[in-house]
């Protein structure tokens, strides 16, 4: 009786999904306008996407962005399997709590104090502002996310079979990379996705850890946005959003037939036993 | 069992775990001593424009007797650092709440479904979650302006005669806070309400009570931590906001965050800077504090 949504939750589920979605649509359904006006409509055309293609500032800064988003989003998916790992899997040892609150906190830290202490923290290590500031700042608030999805995946597991590997004689490292890192595979893949756009999204730290000839595609979006709505930056929103939902929708799929395969696989052992 | 392995597991669980935590003491921990640090020098025209506060440890002693809190008595002194303290904590609550009450219905929806429809519509929560959020604000630039859609379809449907002013002021500032975080919100409630155990519902019911009586007394209580987590999820991030108010309050809405990057940017006082985000933390570590309890708490169940 209790199990079906009722129509009042019903409604408060559409009207939700609504709300999620219409800015994001409208911003979709604009950036083929041909008018440069936002709201009127006139007729459908791709100039706005033509002239994005010469605009070399943005396309610099986007290059700037995806260089720093891969390799911070590597980093941290290093880092953070390490964190991750150690937050599943020891227990005990000294500091622990000091490093469970390092990795919860920058997950709700708010970007102004992040991007403020470092920058403070790099020029009193006299590095050069530029991209690699930018990407040590994001692999560190990145890593933590990262963190959390591999420990909530190796929680999801018992230690036996890893014990088992132990037993019948595996080296520690060789039942991290051939037993512990293929199980939460899933969990870095992710981890790292996230990371990647964390890092491709970031506007606030990014501004404080910067220097001059690094400026990232958010950075060029925030100015010209400061500036009014342009249908050019619909067009490259439109650009981004399909990016990543096919990215979203690809992963999904991919972890699904994974799922699956993994399944059939059991089924196969234990038909064979 | 593997006791030559012992040694080695020893070492290499020792790198395991040193790794990430040094890196997390050298740029998460000590930056915040440094800011700390700077917030107790006095300004100065130089590169870095702030004088050093100690160089030897003596010196340290020396100053803990006698630190600069001028910066921090300023802060206090001047009504506009401490109105946008105020401020940041009341709009973040204000829509933390209306985050909760939105999200709350569309969580418990989505727990209640079929399994396939759930996976369907946790990525459908989830995917606004990973576009980007400067463009997700940006969206409603267009939606609130005056010669905006929201106004030119509410005159249309005549339920207005002028348009109204919706860009650039708290109302777009609440708005923008509560449609950004919304997933943060639906995501831990779903959580807590996918794990509820129906049957207790299902005697309540039984026992006669009404349905607002059963969600009342047992469904909501029960949910309680994921409304608390999604709660300080919302809260925490919103409090230190910059690009929402930055984009949709403009100069109608002062909140913390835009005033620290104002006073790092356009004054370049930096040890102002560091002040306003030693006080925007210590407001936060509280709310910080009590999140980390439950989630470790959530995790151990």
């Amino acid at each position: 009786m209790l199990r079906r949504p009722s129509p009042f939750l019903r409604a408060a589920m559409l009207l939700g999904f609504v709300f999620l979605y219409a800015p994001i649509v409208i911003l979709i359904v604009y950036s083929f306008n041909e008018s440069k006006l936002v709201t009127v409509w006139a007729g459908f055309s791709t100039r706005w996407y033509a002239q994005l293609l010469q605009n070399e500032q943005l396309i610099d800064a986007a290059k700037v962005s995806l260089a720093v988003a891969f390799s911070a989003s590597t980093l941290a998916a290093v880092l953070g399997v390490l964190a991750g790992f150690t937050l599943a899997r020891v227990p005990r040892f000294l500091g622990r709590t000091l490093f469970t609150g390092m990795i919860l906190a920058p997950l709700v830290m708010p970007d102004v104090i992040i991007g403020l202490s470092l920058l403070l923290t790099f020029i009193s290590l006299s590095l050069d502002r530029g991209m690699l500031t930018i990407i040590i700042a994001h692999a560190t608030f990145s890593m933590c996310y990262v963190a959390v999805v591999v420990q909530a995946r190796l929680a999801g597991f018992d230690t036996s079979v890893e014990e088992a590997a132990q037993d019948l004689g595996a080296r520690p490292s060789t039942v991290f990379f051939r037993v512990t890192l293929p199980l939460i595979a899933p969990g870095v893949i992710a981890g790292w996705l996230l990371s990647f756009t964390l890092s491709f999204d970031d506007l606030v730290i990014a501004s404080f850890v910067s220097g001059p000839g690094s400026t990232t595609l958010p950075m060029k979006i925030f100015s010209s946005v400061r500036l009014g709505v342009t249908p050019e930056i619909n067009a490259i929103a439109t650009i981004l959003v399909g990016i990543v939902a096919t990215g979203t929708v690809i992963y999904s799929l991919m972890l699904k037939r994974a799922e699956a395969q993994r399944i059939r696989a059991e089924r196969a052992a234990k038909a064979q036993a | 069992m593997a006791r030559p392995a012992r040694q080695a597991t020893h070492w290499g669980r020792r790198i395991v775990i040193a790794i990430p935590y040094f890196w997390l003491l050298a740029f998460f921990l000590a930056p915040f001593l440094i800011v700390l640090k700077i917030s107790f020098s006095a300004p100065a025209i130089a590169q870095p424009p702030y004088t050093p506060v100690w160089d030897s440890w003596q010196a340290i002693v020396d100053h803990l007797t006698s630190l600069d809190l001028g910066n921090y008595a300023f802060l206090f002194s001047d009504p506009l650092y401490v109105g946008s303290y105020l401020n940041s904590l009341r709009i973040a609550l204000v829509s933390t709440f209306i985050t909760l009450l939105i999200g709350y219905p569309v969580a418990y929806g989505i727990a209640r479904s079929s399994p396939a429809w759930r996976t369907t519509l946790l990525m459908m929560v989830i995917l606004p979650f990973w576009t980007s959020f400067l463009i997700r604000v940006y969206a409603w630039i267009g939606i609130l302006k005056t010669e905006g859609l929201l106004n030119v379809f509410l005159l249309w449907t005549g339920v207005i005669s002028e348009p109204l002013t919706m860009h650039y002021t708290p109302f777009a500032v609440h708005l923008g806070i509560v449609y950004s975080y919304l997933p943060f919100m639906i995501l831990p409630l779903y959580a807590s309400l996918e794990k509820l155990d129906l049957s207790l519902m299902e005697a309540a019911s039984d026992l006669g009570a009404r349905p607002a009586t059963v969600f009342w007394r047992v469904t909501l209580p029960l949910s309680l931590p994921g409304v608390a987590a999604g709660s300080f999820l919302v809260f925490i991030p919103a409090v230190g906001e910059f690009v929402i108010p930055e984009l949709l309050g403009g100069s109608s809405t002062v909140m913390i965050g835009s005033t620290l990057w104002a006073e790092f940017f356009n004054n370049r006082d930096w040890p102002i800077a560091s002040a306003v985000a030693v006080l925007l933390i210590l407001v936060l570590v509280i709310p910080i504090l009590i999140f980390q309890r439950i989630v470790e708490r959530e995790r151990r169940l």
